[in-house]
């Protein structure tokens, strides 16, 4: 690890002021991917600014009938805590299958949102990657890209971005509250994190000045229709191979509103709007959720190891949709569980 | 914390370390005062200052949770840890569980259960058991495998330390267990 300096911010004027002093400065929270980063060599702050004892770290109601989750509540927190666990389950199921319980109980709800990915060439200070070094060149497009994304890949980067939470904030339709130079932002989760384009360097929206404060969950949480299904190449302490968070609004057999999000599969949370909206109106009927995994995966573009992404994605979506109707399996334990059912 | 001084210039002059800062932990019921540089993780503080090897480095990544040790009662990977960012705060290793010669439960159970080979990962292990026991999270013994997920036996220790796991639970929930 290089050496830095290292400062204690003393609240969010004074973390805003520090951070936009020195483009080189990083804030820390949890650490649990920041210092992983920084002993790779991958991540060189100049100095460290931590914010853990900045007054964010509360979960309250919103003004709009939600949850305001503080930036700096832990991923554990978070999940355990018993108005997330009664309204949006779907948010708790999503972060407990991420990670392992001691990163959790570190991880901060910002970090999680602020993670970079975990493509093995990104990590390998060695290899060329234009994420890591603009310029150089993508080692993954044609190489081990077996966990690499198929939606909205550019020539310069096909990472994915690792985060289960986000997949679930994604679907919740959060919204990331932020404070810069500038004063208050919001900013709705579906333009927080990017694609990769040009600036795959470039994982989100958020400028260099500003710090995360919290992140509110709107009124509706799909506790009574949801799931969170994760699958990976182990049952535990593994990120998405494909992962989807539903949430429906139901009314008896008919779908009144379908939220769908995927992760494991693009360089951010994946959502197609068009695609969900064809479940609208609709009856929760098998054939219906081929059509909409069908829509969904139209645009989907393999490469040499993760093409069995494509149809195990489509099947993914399918099963989500029916736990979520069934609400059966799902309601077993608030745990990750993948059954030995063929997907 | 304070900044004890202002480092030594290296090379030329044309820059110098960061400070040293000045820190106070409370390590296995003992306060202690340090000084430290803010790269030093609370594991390699551990380890190499304090001379409390018990704490094991696996992987250094937070990946093999060899490293688990308490913070404030909750269980946390040492080597993602810097100690800086501790400062104040109460840590418990694994040096710290037993009172005297008398063990703790998930000690005993430990040994009960036969639940390691080579012992490497069992300090990470067992202070992990304490966390999740705090947690009160784990219900099954499925639980308790998913709770234990970030703890990694290359001996394949598994199902006893699942087994210990149970045990300590089973005391805890019969009041057998003073702590």
């Amino acid at each position: 690890m290089n050496n830095f300096s290292y400062a204690r911010a003393t609240d969010v004027a004074n973390a805003v002021s520090e951070i936009s002093a020195d483009n080189a400065a990083k804030f820390i929270a949890g650490g649990t991917n920041l210092i992983d980063l920084m002993k790779e060599n991958v991540a060189r702050p100049s100095r460290l600014v931590d914010i853990n004892r900045l007054p964010l770290n509360k979960i309250e109601e919103n003004d709009e009938g939600g949850l305001r989750l503080g930036a700096l509540c832990t991923n554990a927190e978070t999940a355990y805590h018993a108005e997330v666990e009664k309204r949006y389950p779907l948010l708790s199921k999503a972060i407990l299958a991420g990670a392992s319980p001691q990163l959790r109980n570190m991880a901060t709800n910002g970090g999680n949102l602020l993670q970079r990915t975990r493509c093995y060439y990104f990590y390998d200070v060695a290899t060329p990657c234009n994420k890591r070094e603009p310029g150089t060149g993508c080692s993954a497009i044609e190489g081990f890209n077996r966990m690499h994304a198929i939606f909205g890949t550019s020539e310069h980067c096909i990472a994915v971005h690792p985060s289960d939470m986000c997949i679930a904030l994604a679907a919740l339709e959060a919204i990331v509250n932020v404070t810069g130079e500038t004063g208050e932002q919001t900013i709705d989760f579906e333009d927080f994190h990017r694609l990769p384009g040009n600036t795959p360097n470039i994982d989100t929206n958020l400028h260099g000045d500003e710090i995360i404060t919290s992140i509110d969950l709107p009124a509706k949480g799909f506790a009574q229709n949801h799931a969170y299904l994760k699958l990976r190449d182990r049952t535990s302490y593994a990120f998405a191979l494909v992962s989807v968070a539903v949430g429906l609004e139901m009314d008896g057999d008919s779908i009144i509103e379908a939220r769908l999000a995927l992760g494991g599969v693009a360089h951010r949370p994946w959502r197609n709007l068009e695609a969900e909206k064809l479940l609208n109106g609709k009856t929760a009927t098998k054939e219906n959720f081929q059509t909409v995994a069908e829509a969904i995966f139209k645009d989907a573009k393999g490469f040499e190891h993760n093409s069995f992404k494509i149809e195990l994605g489509k099947r993914a979506v399918v099963r989500a949709l029916r736990q979520a109707v069934e609400m059966k399996r799902n309601n077993d334990s608030q745990f990750h569980r993948t059954s030995t059912e063929p997907v | 914390m304070h900044e004890k001084s202002n480092g030594e210039a290296v090379g030329n002059g044309a820059y110098s370390l960061p400070a040293k800062l000045s820190i106070n932990l409370k390590i296995n019921g003992a306060d202690k005062q340090i000084e430290v540089a803010p790269w030093v993780t609370l594991l390699d503080l551990l380890r190499e200052r304090l001379d409390l090897t018990g704490t094991k480095k696996g992987c250094d990544h937070g990946q093999c949770g060899a490293c688990t040790v308490l913070v404030d009662g909750v269980r946390v990977n040492s080597c993602l840890t810097l100690a800086v960012m501790k400062d104040g705060a109460e840590i418990t290793t694994i040096e710290g569980l037993a009172s005297g010669d008398e063990l703790q439960p998930i000690q005993q159970a430990f040994i009960d259960c036969d639940a390691f080979q080579c012992g490497y990962c069992t300090p990470g292990q067992i202070c992990s058991a304490v966390g999740l026991m705090a947690e009160g999270k784990a219900k099954t013994s499925d639980d308790i495998r998913e709770l234990m997920s970030g703890n990694i036996c290359r001996c394949g220790a598994y199902p006893n330390i699942v087994a210990a796991v149970e045990q300590a639970m089973q005391q805890r929930s019969e009041g057998g267990a003073a702590r």
